[in-house]
């Protein structure tokens, strides 16, 4: 016996009242999330075992979805502004003077020059909803923060084979052998690559890693390539030529499903040089090998030629598509010695990596016992696969060259026949989709009208810019014109910068949602805070009206006339839709909601239903009644009943009267209740025949009709030789009715390649390599989310500062100090930042984590947060233009095909800095929303 | 009569942690799900005080620590190090314990704070060599990880969540629980084949989590195998003949 006894412990302790399952929105991966309640308030979060994104398991991020959801930072109520604009000055409003002052001014915009309005949504998870409001209101300025995150990737993948990765597809993991990961820090996405990587790694896979940096996944690659930033494009060329010089690419893949032997006019000078050969019903013609006949191709499965030279019946000479690649492959500039410096790779390692995949791809094919049948009715007894496959995001994309080398990357996986097969990349619900069964953009404005069609969409030629006459931008970002002919998701990060400049007109009204454009959302972040305090002669802001909306006190909010009060993830109605970026897998379609697992506590407002609220202030069609009345009550009323097409709304699961339909039926009044009652999602699996191959696979072709993804089956080849950039081209040399201006010609013609290619960024011209030696460039941490992660109590413990990290040879070189301070120059302009030493890093770039510096008084931070004093953007070194090239001209720091913004283009060097603190040291804002306490003891009430 | 300071000498169960260091990407998931379930679960929150302020300082359960490692030849490597009590079975934060608050308990091997008991002296934090119990800041009672002992027998969850938060959440799948007294459990098995270690084991502290090392990297500068040399031949025949003898292969 003791003579203290120790109290028993109880092994079964309450946990929660209830579990309520809705979505995570802790970051862009839409996680399934149980949330247990207790007493009314969030006891715990965990991730929800039967969810096809997360299967149970639950990021950083999400796990301190409590702190985010009683933030100290959560706007209270609507805002109107009493200070000057970017000092934080506010006074609390009522809904009705919020929404009164919206609509009187965004009326008379709309009854006289919709274009006025510039409508921008950040991380938006409701574009097909806000698309719609754009659409009604009328103004051609419409798009989301894609412009700035990875519009290369999902332009390039569309353009080249029907879909991309993350939204629009995953590898293999069950399946794939050998996984290639390129310029993927620790995020998007991010669950399911963890899982994918764990799962590789259970079986024995090889993980190789693309990165300039070795942290996160690349840490645990088995191989890591530290490749130079801007290279990766020179990198996957050389393995084509590699694969192509070793005869090491999968010959009838390559005629069953690419357009590699559409036959490719030669007529140098012809207004169609370089464009496909078609007979009198516009199908492309091949030669047909067996009949010695130029016919059309869809008959032709296996016996088209891949070379020679034929005579087409006008007597013009036409050869395969795959003769051009080989030639243009097989050149000296791509072969692994001549990248080897500038890509920083050692050829032989180039040599090796060609061959691991290709004895991965051909040697240890895999086979599936699975007959099924392909669009041209021929029956195959088994799925063969070639078990490698692809993963890559913004580092590859990020870049002036992204678009190509996102193409070269597709070009790659369907070299070696991975694409959709058993073990390589495979596509996600509704992808595959070939690029001419979306829409094109649309941009024509007309006073009290709605625009005739969505904002965006894929040009496939230069009559569908949004150009005026004179060859001018419809859109404000200038999306669709020559500066971006395919900037299929907009250029978000052109709307402040083009306004401010009256190029190509003033606008009236900014009205932003979920987007952080006065701090790390913008490029040259210093300048974009100044062009919005910026005032005409007159006094009046050159922006005249700015509308925000936020759940949080951002740096963004400073700068708003009028704010509106969004909710918390946990507050709110929303529909991760098929119609948008949706959360299918590749067995299986799949959505989600979210609910309100929490009622707000604040006056504040779920931003779908103000947009409704004004749209009826608006009587904007679609949304208001005949008598002026609203159509829906709130945005759970219109997810429940609103239809794109008959039978297809925003959910695709419990429709019909009774809820039995999938995809296609009546709007079902029940439907959010059947996703709770079903744990927040619904998934419908594709049957095992329609599992690969589905951009030609007729089972799957018909399970999309039925689900109501299209309308008929519309199988189609990867665009290997991409026409729609020939015809580019072809404008730029003079050809066609809409050419591009004078300017802009060689721009054109050098980036519109119609095969995949890589050329140096903008920053490696004009001496920026010799001036500026180093690459800079940000990695996002696995634990934060952009802006949001630096309010929470619990992430901000983990990356409360952030300094740049140098690699070894440099510091040793200039002399610079561990945990020391150094001045980072650019093109455009300097900052004093605090750094530290690493090795695990390309020995050319300078790196550090994305979007922790805040602010003074925002987030309801302290003054002297660590985040305002070591925590530094790296977007003050890098500006939205090129810099000035003497011909009076605005350069966009874009992507010339599709405008992505070109952020790590960065070039830089370093300098030894004498003092100490942050440079630029900016100004504080009030906080309309006060300090968070000192002291946080959450679940205080609950424990023993 | 027992100590209350005393270790039980043996322990029915052997309950712990298996860390895979060859898979975790050093992402925190592991961290945070351990903070949101104790601050509500057993003894005192894991208070962060400060919480907005210059100097956030919170308790935490479990840390990951990211250790940049070069080696002489080839390229720096990173590893991420997840840290927290690994429930030794001579464990000198017990011993070292005046009040008797820190204890083993003798079925599973689980150590614990008595929390009522804890004087918040620190000494337990001082003895452990691994620096996984951290006073809370706010509460002044030392804080550790408990191994969901509110979790792993509870009936109020279902079965299949009845394990460590940190484990059921791992992204990675990084981290199993176990009972490592058993040979034929999974944890022990795996521990068996991939040559899982102690940490430290010069301490004597015989850590009962364990770890499994990372697998070898490619260095990055391997010469190519040799049954793959034939592709590097080069091209003969310039390139229609190439091209003739690629399309023969089909």
């Amino acid at each position: 016996m003791t003579i203290f006894q120790r109290k028993p412990l109880d092994p079964s302790p309450y946990v929660s009242d209830e579990v309520r399952k809705t979505t995570c929105y802790m970051c862009a991966c839409r996680c399934g999330i149980d949330v247990h309640m207790r007493d009314g308030k969030v006891r715990y979060i965990q991730g929800n075992r039967d969810h096809p994104v997360n299967r149970g398991v639950l990021c950083a991020k999400g796990s301190a979805g409590i702190m985010q959801h009683y933030s100290p930072a959560r706007l209270r109520a609507p805002l109107k502004r009493v200070g000057p604009r970017g000092s934080g000055q506010f006074e609390e409003i009522s809904w009705e003077e919020a929404l009164t002052t919206a609509a009187s001014w965004l009326k008379p915009i709309r009854d006289t020059d919709p274009a006025k309005l510039a409508f921008f949504t950040g991380r938006d998870q409701s574009q097909s909803f806000t698309g719609w409001w754009a659409q009604q209101f009328g103004t051609p300025n419409y798009a989301a923060h894609g412009g700035f995150c990875s519009v290369n990737m999902a332009a390039a993948g569309i353009y080249t084979m029907g879909g991309a990765f993350w939204e629009f597809g995953q590898p293999d993991w069950e399946r794939s052998k050998m996984f290639m990961i390129f310029g993927v820090a620790e995020d998007h996405d991010s669950n399911p690559i963890k899982l994918g990587l764990s799962r590789l790694k259970e079986r024995g896979a090889k993980i190789v890693g693309v990165n300039p940096v070795r942290t996160g996944y690349n840490a645990i690659a088995d191989e890591w390539i530290g490749i130079t930033p801007g290279t990766d494009g020179l990198f996957i060329l050389s393995l084509v030529h590699e694969l192509i010089r070793s005869g090491k690419v999968d010959v009838d893949y390559l005629r069953r499903y690419t357009n590699a032997a559409h036959l490719v006019i030669k007529d140098k000078g012809a207004p169609d040089d370089g464009l496909v050969a078609r007979d009198e019903t516009g199908e492309a013609l091949v030669f047909d090998e067996k009949s010695g006949t130029v016919t059309g191709w869809k008959k032709i499965a296996t016996t088209a030629a891949l070379k020679g030279e034929f005579r087409l019946a006008d007597g013009r000479i036409a050869v395969p598509g795959f003769q051009l690649m080989a030639q243009k492959y097989l050149d000296d500039a791509y072969a692994p010695d001549t990248v080897a410096t500038r890509t920083g790779i050692p050829a032989a390692t180039i040599r090796r990596l060609a061959a691991e995949l290709a004895h991965t791809a051909f040697e240890e094919e895999i086979t599936i016992d699975q007959p099924w049948t392909d669009w041209r009715g021929e029956r195959h007894e088994k799925m063969i696969g070639r078990p490698v496959s692809f993963h890559a995001m913004r580092g590859i994309s990020a870049h002036s060259n992204g678009f190509q080398t996102c193409r070269s990357l597709h070009l790659l996986q369907i070299l070696l026949g991975s694409v959709e097969c058993p073990g390589g990349f495979r596509f996600k619900p509704p992808y595959p989709k070939h690029f001419t069964h979306h829409p094109t953009p649309h941009g024509m404005a007309i006073p009290s009208s709605p625009l005739g069609g969505p904002h965006l969409g894929y040009p496939r030629g230069p009559e569908d810019l949004l150009v005026d006459p004179k060859g001018d931008p419809v859109r404000i970002d200038k999306a669709f014109s020559w500066e971006a002919p395919l900037s299929v998701h907009g250029l978000m990060h052109m709307v402040i910068s083009n306004a401010v400049a009256g190029d190509p007109y003033e606008i009236d009204t900014l009205f932003l949602y979920m987007a952080n454009m006065a701090w790390n959302s913008s490029m040259n972040t210093r300048g974009v805070m100044e062009m919005l305090e910026a005032k005409k002669e007159n006094g009046d802001y050159k922006i005249p009206r700015i509308i925000y909306s936020d759940a949080y006190s951002s740096e963004m909010v400073a700068y708003a006339d009028l704010v509106l009060p969004d909710t918390t993830y946990l507050e709110r109605h929303d529909c991760i839709s098929l119609l948008d970026r949706p959360i299918c897998e590749a067995d299986a379609a799949a959505d989600a909601i979210r609910w309100p697992v929490v009622e707000p506590d604040r006056d504040v407002r779920g931003f779908q239903t103000v947009l409704l609220q004004l749209g009826v202030k608006l009587g904007l069609p679609g949304m208001t009644a005949e008598d002026g009345s609203a159509i829906y009550k709130d945005y759970a009323d219109y997810i429940t009943r609103h239809e794109r097409k008959p039978g297809v709304g925003p959910l695709a699961g419990f429709r019909g009267e009774n809820g039995e339909k999938s995809g296609r039926g009546a709007p079902n009044p029940e439907q959010i209740q059947r996703y709770i009652d079903n744990g927040g999602f619904w998934v419908n699996h594709i049957p095992d025949e329609a599992l690969y191959f589905k951009m030609a696979n007729a089972a799957y072709q018909d399970w999309a009709v039925g689900m109501g993804l299209f309308d008929k089956p519309q199988p189609y080849v990867f665009d290997l030789y991409q026409e729609v950039l020939r015809k580019f081209q072809l404008a730029a040399e003079g050809h066609g009715k809409r050419q591009p201006p004078d300017h802009l010609r060689e721009q054109v013609k050098t980036a519109f390649d119609p095969l995949p290619t890589w050329y140096p960024t903008s920053a490696e011209t004009g001496g920026g390599r010799e001036r500026f030696p180093l690459h800079a460039i940000t990695q996002r941490p696995a634990a934060m989310y952009h802006s949001w992660g630096s309010q929470n109590a619990w992430l901000r413990q983990i990356h409360g500062e952030n300094p740049l990290y140098v690699p070894g040879e440099v510091m040793d070189a200039l002399n610079l100090t561990e945990g020391g301070w150094a001045w980072v120059i650019s093109e455009h302009g300097r900052i004093r930042v605090p750094i530290r030493r690493t090795d695990a890093v390309n020995a050319r770039t300078l790196w550090t984590w994305n979007a922790i510096g805040k602010r003074k008084g925002a987030w309801a931070l302290s003054e002297n947060a660590p985040e305002a004093r070591k925590g530094f953007l790296l977007n003050h070194l890098i500006n939205e233009l090129l810099p000035p090239k003497g011909d009076g001209l605005r350069w966009s720091n874009s992507d010339p095909v599709t405008g992505q913004a070109a952020w790590y283009d960065l070039r830089v060097r370093i300098e030894p800095a004498e003092e100490t603190g942050l440079v630029p040291a900016v100004a504080g804002q009030v906080s309309p929303v006060g300090r968070g306490p000192k002291t946080v003891r959450y679940g205080k009430e609950w424990t023993s | 009569m027992d100590l209350v300071t005393a270790l039980p000498e043996t322990t029915a169960r052997k309950l712990g942690l298996v860390i895979d260091l060859d898979i975790c990407v050093g992402c925190h998931a592991c961290v945070v799900n351990c903070k949101e379930w104790n601050t509500s679960g057993y003894g005192a929150p894991l208070a962060d005080e400060d919480a907005y302020g210059d100097q956030p300082v919170g308790a935490w359960l479990n840390r990951i620590h990211t250790y940049e490692v070069k080696p002489d030849k080839g390229l720096a490597q990173i590893v991420h190090f997840p840290k927290s009590c690994l429930h030794c079975e001579d464990a000198p934060c017990v011993t070292v314990c005046p009040t008797g608050a820190s204890f083993k308990r003798a079925e599973d091997g689980i150590v614990l704070v008595e929390e009522d008991w804890c004087i918040g002296c620190g000494l337990c934090a001082w003895a452990c060599p691994y620096g996984a119990r951290e006073m809370d800041p706010v509460e002044q009672v030392m804080k550790k990880c408990t191994l969901c002992v509110d979790r792993i027998y509870n009936e109020n969850l279902p079965e299949v969540d009845r394990e460590p938060a940190c484990v059921a959440t791992c992204p990675a799948r990084a981290r199993h629980f176990g009972d490592l007294a058993d040979p034929e459990s999974d944890v022990s098995k795996m521990v068996a084949e991939r040559g899982g270690f102690d940490l430290m084991p010069e301490q004597g502290t015989k850590p009962v989590n364990q770890y499994l090392p990372p697998r070898p990297k490619t260095t990055g500068f391997d010469e190519p195998p040799a049954d793959l040399v034939s592709l590097a031949e080069p091209a003969a025949g310039g390139f229609l003949g190439w091209l003739d003898r690629v399309l023969e292969k089909v």
